[in-house]
């Protein structure tokens, strides 16, 4: 199978999407279902390009709502289905990277990025301050403070 | 014969770039009037060759020519008319040639619009253009020529995956393709200043108006994909945070900043190198984009599969022309001046802000689409960042962004107090409170922050409002006068104006769009309903009926709707079509909407049995429109600032300012 056609076979499958209510698959206790459903949105559909097992009508997905719906329906924490999750597929199931080492970069960087270029903007020289004035033209200031009338009559 | 002619154009196109970029160099160097002259000609001329390339194509599409391997790929005899076109620019060879038009477009335009400018700066400009078109178009010719013949050609085409048939679908590609390319006008100029070592309010003034027009564009065309993946995709998702969205959104996120920080460079000669580093940067996130979609690294479903060489080849060009102009941007941005102290409470401090936001925002975006990448290649392991991610991070930074806005567009250059700024925005921030109270109490999802949600959006919406009408006098002149005066704003003010109520309205359809959708679906048998919200659904037949190249089952779905006011009925048509070309089953979902609001309905596959049955999904969208009104606000904000007097003008010198002499001590 070319990659051209292993796309068009996947988009087959994003086409369908949106299976996540299908009633056959849903749990009866209203707020069980309320947090499997939350659960499926952070977690990816394997087979599919870029989409959440909520959303994805692909078999896999099926399977995993089920197993979640599952774990959850039986009174697993939410965390211990995550973990479960990764256990069994690797980091890559979940569309919310856990917070660890490898990833500690992608998670400071907007906002360490935030603080440093808040901090570039107030440290920030924009030009050389005028330099003072000599001596010379204090005394000229002065003069012309001390002169009466304005500027232009005096012209 | 016809084709032949489209390759040999092309590569006539590639000639005369190189040429452009030859002749600009040395019109330069050797302060010649011809040579110049002889760039801009060039530059004429790639155009001309490059869109007779592309007339070729489409000529090929619509004659169903399948002895041309791409229209082989892409096409087929019974598409219709508008398919055969889009097809043109469907596949990875001929959007290169879109991108290449787009590219020699604006060459063109700054040769045939760029009179005011000064002789040296419109000539290198013009330089660094063609030398882009060179590169991409040389990148067309030789890797990605969509002009390669079938020794043995079919007698029928593949088609075009059918989900791109679509008119949204068939119409984005040029919107998008000509923002992505318009910031590399920005971009030419950008380098050319950096060669000129000239950057200053005029050159701001210059550069504005290219970047309103591209960052206009490039607002439509994510839009029109956004509104295709609504409805297209069949669960009426919007936005996936996807590689290839975010990298249509990078450049988008850059352009804002660039907007915003060309102001002040333009009305107070600060912040010169900030804004030639983000003129330098959004044209670079567009490569990148390009890059990502078309080399295969990325999982997404826009992508195109085309294979890696192609892509590591796109990724040298990508390295030189940003490493390039990075380079150049160290070397020669300590030398730029940078006037205008201003004080942290001021226009000048909020604009910075708001740079500083976007900004972080922009690379929070490039970030959670590269961090994969980097971290597959740093472990051997695979890692998602999905929406998730994206809603932690660019969330708030945007939300912050968005909560000062208002208060920035009304402090005053150089130094302002909050005080008066408060008072005038008062009324704003009453009413905004009233409506995030109101979403307090209506939405148990969520609701604390979909109360902020709404409560920003209405802030934005009326404090831009408040700004406007009181630029125009209200509160210190009379109606009338105010009337008068509304009328007569430069139209730079009702543009902004106009943009940041987009943002506003877009923000309020996609809080109350997440947090207030309904969602049913139920196995429906002919006869039986479904309750969506105060809708109810009878699925009344199913029939099939033949399309010109695909064949439907379409539902007939009564919608009853209850509630205030008189009880309404209607039809509505959902199906699913098969597309025998391409063996596939696409769903056609039907939309009803009623004051902003969508009623959506997809109808599934026929269920055999006893009787036959049907699964029947449904969606409430409450102000679903509001979320692609929103960016089409926003590019009209863009373009009526485009049509504004002052930046038509661009004076060719700087304002004349009359000679300060020393005050009266001359006597």
């Amino acid at each position: 199978m070319s990659a051209r056609t292993l796309v068009v076979a996947l988009l087959g499958i994003f086409m369908l999407a949106g299976a996540a209510g299908d009633p056959a698959e849903r749990l009866t206790d209203p707020k069980a279902e309320g947090r499997a459903r939350a659960l499926f949105r952070e977690v990816r559909c394997l087979v599919c390009q870029n989409e959440s097992i909520d959303d994805s009508e692909a078999d896999l997905a099926a399977d995993l709502r089920r197993v979640i719906r599952r774990e959850v329906a039986s009174g697993v924490s939410d965390s211990e289905v995550r973990a479960f999750l990764v256990a069994r597929y690797g980091k890559f199931v979940l569309l919310k990277p856990p917070l660890d080492l490898s990833t500690l970069a992608l998670w400071v960087l907007p906002f360490a990025a935030l603080g440093g270029g808040a901090w570039l903007a107030l440290s920030r020289k924009p030009s050389p301050p005028p330099a003072p004035l000599s001596p010379e033209e204090c005394e000229r200031l002065k003069g012309l403070a001390a002169s009466p009338g304005d500027g232009a009559n005096a012209a | 014969m016809i084709v032949e002619f489209g390759a040999f154009s092309l590569i006539l196109a590639f000639v005369l770039s190189g040429a452009q970029a030859g002749f600009g160099f040395a019109g330069y160097r050797l302060r010649s009037a011809p040579l110049r002259g002889a760039a801009e000609g060039s530059a004429f001329g790639a155009l001309i060759a490059t869109l007779a390339a592309f007339l070729v194509l489409m000529f090929a599409f619509v004659t169903s020519d399948f002895s041309v391997q791409n229209v082989a790929d892409n096409s087929h005899t019974d598409k219709p008319l508008i398919y055969k076109i889009a097809a043109v620019w469907g596949s990875h060879e001929g959007s290169m040639l879109l991108w290449n038009l787009a590219l020699t477009g604006f060459g063109a335009a700054v040769a045939g619009f760029g009179g005011r400018l000064p002789k040296g700066l419109k000539g290198l400009t013009l330089a660094v253009q063609g030398l882009l078109g060179f590169v991409f178009l040389g990148y067309t010719v030789f890797a990605s020529s969509p002009f390669v013949r079938l020794l043995d050609p079919p007698v029928q085409g593949a088609s075009l995956n059918p989900v791109l048939q679509d008119p949204f679908l068939a119409i984005h590609p040029p919107f998008l393709y000509s923002g992505y390319v318009g910031f590399s006008v920005v971009f030419s100029f950008c380098v050319a200043a950096l060669i000129e070592g000239r950057v200053d309010a005029a050159f701001a003034r210059w550069v504005r108006p290219w970047a309103l027009a591209a960052f206009s564009l490039l607002s439509v065309g994510i839009v029109l994909g956004s509104f295709w993946a609504y409805y297209e995709l069949g669960w009426g998702g919007w936005w996936f945070w996807d590689p290839v969205e975010n990298a249509s959104f990078m450049p988008w996120l850059v352009g804002a900043a660039l907007l915003h920080s060309a102001v002040v460079t333009e009305k107070r000669g600060a912040l010169t190198g900030w804004t030639v580093f983000l003129g330098l940067s959004a044209f670079s996130f567009s490569m990148l984009g390009a890059f990502l979609v078309r080399s295969g690294v990325l999982g997404s479903v826009h992508a195109f599969a085309v294979d890696p060489k192609r892509g590591s080849i796109l990724l040298v060009i990508l390295a030189l022309s940003v490493g390039a102009a990075l380079s150049l941007f160290v070397w020669r941005a300590p030398s730029l001046k940078s006037g205008g102290l201003f004080a942290l409470v001021s226009r000048e401090g909020a604009l910075v802000l708001n740079n500083l936001f976007l900004a972080t925002a922009a690379l929070t975006v490039a970030a959670g689409t590269l961090f994969p990448l980097i971290y597959q290649a740093a472990t051997g392991h695979g890692l998602s960042v999905g929406a998730p991610f994206f809603n932690l991070t660019f969330g708030p930074l945007m939300g912050v962004c968005l909560l000062i806005l208002p208060l920035g567009t009304f402090l005053s250059w150089k130094r302002a107090s909050l005080g008066p700024v408060a008072r005038k925005l008062a009324i704003a921030a009453l009413f905004a409170l009233v409506a995030g109270g109101v979403a307090l109490a209506i939405f148990k999802t969520n609701a604390l922050f979909t109360a902020l949600g709404v409560f920003i959006a209405v802030w934005l919406i009326l404090g831009a409002l408040s700004e406007l009408l009181s630029r125009a006098g209200l509160g210190r002149l009379g109606l009338g006068q105010v009337g008068r005066r509304l009328v007569s704003l430069p139209r730079g003010s009702w543009g902004m104006t106009l943009a940041h109520i987009g943002v506003g309205v877009f923000l309020l359809g996609a809080v109350v769009e997440t947090a207030g959708r309904i969602e049913q679906a139920q196995v429906l048998h002919l006869g039986e309903a479904m309750r969506v919200g105060n809708v109810t659904l009878t699925l009344q037949s199913a029939e099939f009926h033949d399309g010109p190249n695909y064949t439907a089952e379409r539902a007939v779905v009564r919608v009853d709707r209850q509630g205030q006011g008189a009880a309404s009925s209607s039809r509505m048509t959902p199906e699913r079509r098969f597309y025998p070309a391409r063996r596939q089953t696409v769903s056609q979902v039907a939309i009803e909407t009623h004051g902003g609001s969508d009623l959506y309905v997809v109808f599934g596959e026929r269920r055999e049995g006893a009787r036959p049955s049907w699964l029947v999904r449904a969606y409430f969208n409450p102000f679903a429109r509001l979320i692609f009104l929103g960016p089409l606000l926003i590019a009209a904000g863009g373009l009526l600032s485009l049509s504004d007097r002052r930046l038509r003008l661009a004076p060719g010198a700087k304002a004349r300012v009359k000679p300060a002499g020393p005050v009266g001590v001359s006597a």
